[in-house]
């Protein structure tokens, strides 16, 4: 988590000029179709999903995965052009990184800690 | 500087619209963080003096089971009823305190006091800000602080009384006790929790956004660095109990099984309910805030032990980067440890192993920060102020807390200490003597700033040396009643352990007997550190009429920024444009005129 | 005495201070329904039996455009305010908050009808069986009624045997009362109810109402948290996102009806907050993306 801030900018310097264009108008237009577009692909990906459940893929894991994905992809979708995420700084992305990190250790570590047994126990019987 | 009176305020105020805002928005809604900061504290002041209290009522029960608490003994009884009928501390009325004497001192009083209270009064003067990034935000955190310790101070007195299951509320105990103090407790938890969210954004962003031109990261100091790591800690680690909260309240209020076990018997008939949960969930869930809030309830202290002992050794802190680089390893880390409360709830040994390594690994940071601020002692020129004191204690009592805890990290030997005393004074070592010494300490070393006025250094001196003592005496014989065996949270004084040694007759009742005995003189102690808490008390309140006044604005001669306001700071806390242009402790640099130079100051003449 | 940075961004952030706060306070959201997604997990995971196609999915798949549509038009209404159209933003916001209630009268449809909808379970195997012969037919009654609780719980595959009595009749009972117990019913007086069971696997034809004796039921009870981890969890992680639904709407109305205060006063500020707004609606939007397959479809 360190934070790469060793520069300092005097009070009227800006950093990053492609930064301001990202908020003017002609640039706003562009992305608008941009919008519309995501949009489409979000309302394909929900069809898609909907549709595996009614074709039945015989493996549960495949399903699993699969749905899954499709979800991750649209979620990647909505931060990152909804939410402006791609354009965002590193700031933001550091935060974000941490939160993953720290989820998946959280979902990680519990699933294989109930699921990891002494030497000797016996057999049958999830832990409760 | 002559000491600021309202000349400085109405020049700050002169070219701005401001009317009265009256008493209301000034002192009781206002958004000023110092306002907060102080409202915080006595509120977290006034929780831990009540926790305090109700310990003493247990450490009665420990030393006299059985018999009436004497002088209290009828109010709490006309007070609480049945439970304390007699005077005497009944069974569940010592699980009921001892629950809450956990929660209200870990939520309630430590968190709130040492992030919140110091936090909000003192980072945004250290760094130079106008303010906190989001002033309202700040008002609602304090308001829902305020509200979820109303809900726990109100659940003593509804019938069944307050929660009885510990502070960690594990299921199904918690769930299936039949009153409601653990509703309470649990709605009680939300607010406080939505309390440290908001506070913990509300910091964040004003680190990154509100420092002054000239505050680089690496030129804040070590205050700032951990408390905003620990509202990271915050942050990312209270939602999952949040999350548990609502699902244990879920259990307890619409009778779901999130965490009943399937087939589970109550007082000899089947629980009626769906079954398929796990008790275990809850544990994952809350021990994955509970380790990181320990580092919460640690790591604000260090950071104001660091500004201490800059300051009265008139010498920089020794390896301020690797202090830096250390608090931001142990937030990390602190993710990733806390299954170390759980070896004993048949984890396999993969995951033991990983969970005993990555605590060994986050004990390296910890110790490097001890080793630096020990190191900024050497060649210092030790100013003995009540402040210092107490900052001094810290490390050697930080350091037996740190130590103790290596054998609790270990898996084969927290087979034998688990759930006894050694736990009990190892983690009571690190808050008390530790935590709340450093709280102390910022208390001596900050009333100047927010009062204009000096606390009484004679009681403060007798504050030290009363809790130093009492705090030892009181732990220290905890260490050796849990290697020998005592298990915590047990109400009778020691008659189940006297039991259970029964069969090791001859031999070992001399030393069970001993143990035992351990008890009465540990509630002595603690009655000797009640009694020293009492010239803190005077001294608070009365060093604001009567405290020797400021010769200057600041005056232990400090670098940091906090120090170079009007005393006390007015609203938007600068009176003139900050600039910084050195780092934070610039103290005794060799040829300047003065043993200090402010992070603000302009580069000095060199001395002549 | 000003916030510095509140409205324009700080040079080396490159951000205005509510946009990096609410970025912070989604991350604690993150955790938040990341903790119930694991308890989710670990409860389905740790299950004996864990039910299949309980929840309707052409409502949820109708729920899931509304959202997506939602996002769609709460990022246009933000563009529109950066293009300068006050009345594009309106429409676009308008619409938004619409989608927003749409979502949740659907969802508190689908709340409804769970809370009237009832699982019965009897005291023995004799007994189980009369009643599922009453209700599905002398013939064939006991093997419709294996047959739902096999489908339901996706035990095609399995050696599991189940007694008669450990297999409950869904159905529904007179008058649709909500949430009631066995408890609640006998504390009532009552001695009997008329069931009507649910439809044989396949097929839509309810079976006609049968009289089911109190005394003969070991457990009633609706589709409500108590029930079972699967609707608990179920009701707890889309009680919690439609609160958010609703918190979000609320305050996405404030902006909407605030607009043309702000819009006079400071237009960029009123476009921050907006895109503020949009940041958390997105999230919530992002959240129903796991949200409707997880629970819905796997």
């Amino acid at each position: 988590m360190s934070h790469d801030h060793s520069h300092s900018h005097g009070p009227g310097e800006a950093c990053d000029h492609g930064h301001d264009d990202h908020n003017s108008p002609e640039y706003i237009q562009k992305t608008i179709k941009k919008y519309l577009m995501v949009g489409g692909i979000l309302f394909g990906g929900t069809v898609l999903t909907v549709g595996m459940y009614y074709v039945h893929i015989p493996s549960v894991a495949i399903t699993i995965a699969v749905a899954l994905l499709i979800a991750t992809i649209k979620a990647g979708f909505v931060a990152g052009v909804f939410m402006h995420l791609s354009d965002e700084r590193k700031m933001i992305y550091g935060v974000l990184a941490c939160t993953v990190f720290f989820l998946i250790g959280l979902m990680g570590l519990t699933i294989w800690a109930m699921h990891d047994f002494p030497f000797f126990t016996l057999v049958g019987g999830k832990p409760s | 500087m002559q000491a600021t009176t309202s000349t400085h305020t109405e020049a700050a105020h002169s070219h701005e619209q401001h009317h009265d805002p009256g008493f209301l928005r000034s002192y009781v809604f206002s958004t000023d963080h110092k306002v907060i900061g102080i409202q915080y504290g006595f509120t977290a002041l006034m929780f831990l003096l009540f926790g305090f209290l109700l310990m003493m009522c247990m450490r009665w029960q420990l030393a006299k089971p059985g018999l009436p608490i004497p002088v209290i003994g009828g109010l709490l009884e006309s007070v609480l009823g049945d439970v304390a009928k007699g005077g005497v501390i009944s069974p569940d009325l010592y699980n009921a305190f001892g629950a809450m004497h956990g929660t209200i001192m870990v939520f309630m009083a430590i968190v709130p006091l040492a992030f919140a209270a110091f936090g909000n009064y003192v980072v945004p003067l250290q760094i130079g800000a106008v303010d906190m990034a989001f002033p309202r935000v700040n008002m609602a955190s304090y308001q829902c602080f305020a509200v979820g310790g109303v809900i726990m101070f109100v659940s003593f007195f509804i019938p069944g009384g307050a929660a009885q299951a510990g502070w960690t509320s594990y299921s199904p105990l918690a769930t299936i006790i039949p009153t409601h103090g653990q509703t309470f407790w649990l709605i009680g938890m939300v607010f406080l929790i939505t309390s440290s969210l908001l506070g913990a954004v509300n910091f964040i962003a004003t680190v990154i956004q509100l420092r002054a031109p000239g505050m680089t990261w690496l030129r804040m100091p070590f205050f700032v660095w951990t408390q905003f790591v620990t509202a990271f800690i915050l942050l990312l680690a209270f939602p999952p109990l949040e999350a548990a909260g609502i699902l244990q309240l879920i259990d307890k209020v619409l009778g779901s099984s999130f965490f009943i076990p399937t087939g589970l018997v109550v007082s000899g008939k089947p629980y009626d309910v769906s079954g398929g949960g796990s008790p275990l969930l809850w544990q994952h869930l809350f021990w994955f805030l509970g380790h990181p809030e320990v580092y919460v309830l640690i790591l604000p202290a260090m950071g104001v032990v660091g500004e201490i002992v800059a300051c009265n050794t008139r010498k920089p802190l020794w390896g301020y980067k690797s202090l830096v680089y250390s608090v931001l390893a142990v937030g990390f880390i602190s993710f990733i440890v806390w299954a170390h409360h759980m070896y004993l709830t048949g984890m396999g040994t993969k995951i033991s192993t990983f969970f005993q390594t990555t605590t060994m690994i986050i004990s390296i940071p910890s110790v490097i920060i001890l080793t630096c601020l020990f190191m900024s002692l050497w060649g210092g020129s030790i100013r003995f102020n009540t402040p210092m004191l107490f900052a001094l204690a810290f490390l050697p009592m930080f350091g037996i807390g740190g130590l103790t805890g290596l054998p609790l990290g270990f898996n084969f030997s927290d087979l034998h200490l688990h759930d006894s005393y050694y736990v009990i004074a190892h983690f009571h070592y690190v808050v008390a003597p530790g935590t709340i010494f450093a709280l102390f300490a910022g208390v001596y070393f900050w009333y100047p700033k927010m009062t204009g006025r000096y606390m009484s250094e004679t009681l403060g001196k007798i504050h030290f040396w009363g809790s130093l003592i009492g705090m030892n005496l009181v732990f220290m014989p905890m260490f050796f009643q849990g290697l020998y065996g005592m298990s915590r949270r047990m109400s009778d004084g020691g008659a189940t352990y006297a039991l259970t040694n029964a069969a090791n007759e001859g031999v070992l009742t001399a030393f069970t007997a001993t143990v035992i005995k351990l008890n009465v003189f540990i509630t002595h102690a603690a009655f000797l550190l009640l009694l020293a808490q009492i010239p803190f008390i005077i001294n608070v309140f009365m060093s604001m009429f009567n405290g020797r006044k400021v010769e200057s604005d600041n005056p232990w001669d400090a670098t940091t920024l906090d120090w170079q306001t009007p005393t006390p700071p007015p609203h938007g806390n600068f009176t003139k444009e900050i600039v910084v242009h050195r780092g934070p402790y610039e103290y005794s640099v060799p040829g300047h005129p003065t043993d200090f130079t402010a992070q603000n100051a302009p580069d000095p003449k060199p001395a002549k | 005495m000003e916030i510095p940075y509140a409205v324009k961004p700080r040079p080396d952030t490159g951000l205005y201070n509510a946009k990096l706060g609410i970025w912070l306070f989604l991350a604690s959201e993150v955790m938040l329904f990341g903790g119930l997604f694991s308890s989710y997990i670990l409860l389905r995971v740790g299950a004996d039996l864990w039910p299949h196609g309980m929840l309707n999915i052409p409502i949820g798949t109708f729920n899931t455009f509304v959202l997506i549509a939602s996002s769609v038009t709460v990022v246009m209404s933000w563009a529109s305010l950066k293009l300068g159209k006050l009345d594009a933003f309106k429409k676009y916001m308008a619409l938004t908050i619409l989608c927003a209630l749409g979502f949740l009268s659907v969802k508190s449809f689908e709340y409804h009808a769970k809370f009237t909808h009832y699982d019965v379970w009897f005291k023995d195997a004799a007994t189980a069986e009369k009643y599922f012969k009453d209700a599905y037919g002398e013939e064939k009654g006991v093997e419709a009624a294996r047959k739902l609780f096999v489908e339901r719980f996706h035990l095609q595959n399995t050696k599991a045997t189940y007694d008669a009595n450990q297999v409950q009749i869904g159905g529904h009972i007179e008058g649709d009362p909500l949430c009631t117990t066995l408890k609640k019913l006998l504390a009532a007086k009552k001695e009997t109810i008329q069931f009507t069971p649910d439809a044989p696997f396949g097929t839509h034809d309810h079976p006609k109402p049968i009289e089911v004796k109190l005394s003969d039921v070991i457990r009633l009870s609706s589709y409500v948290p108590s029930h079972s981890t699967y609707f608990a969890i179920y009701f707890t992680i889309t009680a919690l996102h439609g609160l958010h639904v609703l918190g979000g709407a609320i305050v996405l109305t404030y902006f909407l009806l605030t607009a043309d205060k702000w819009w006079k006063k400071n237009p960029e500020q009123l476009a921050n907050r907006v895109e503020v707004g949009g940041l958390f609606w997105h999230f919530v939007d992002l959240v129903w993306i796991f949200l409707f397959p997880v629970l819905y479809l796997l």
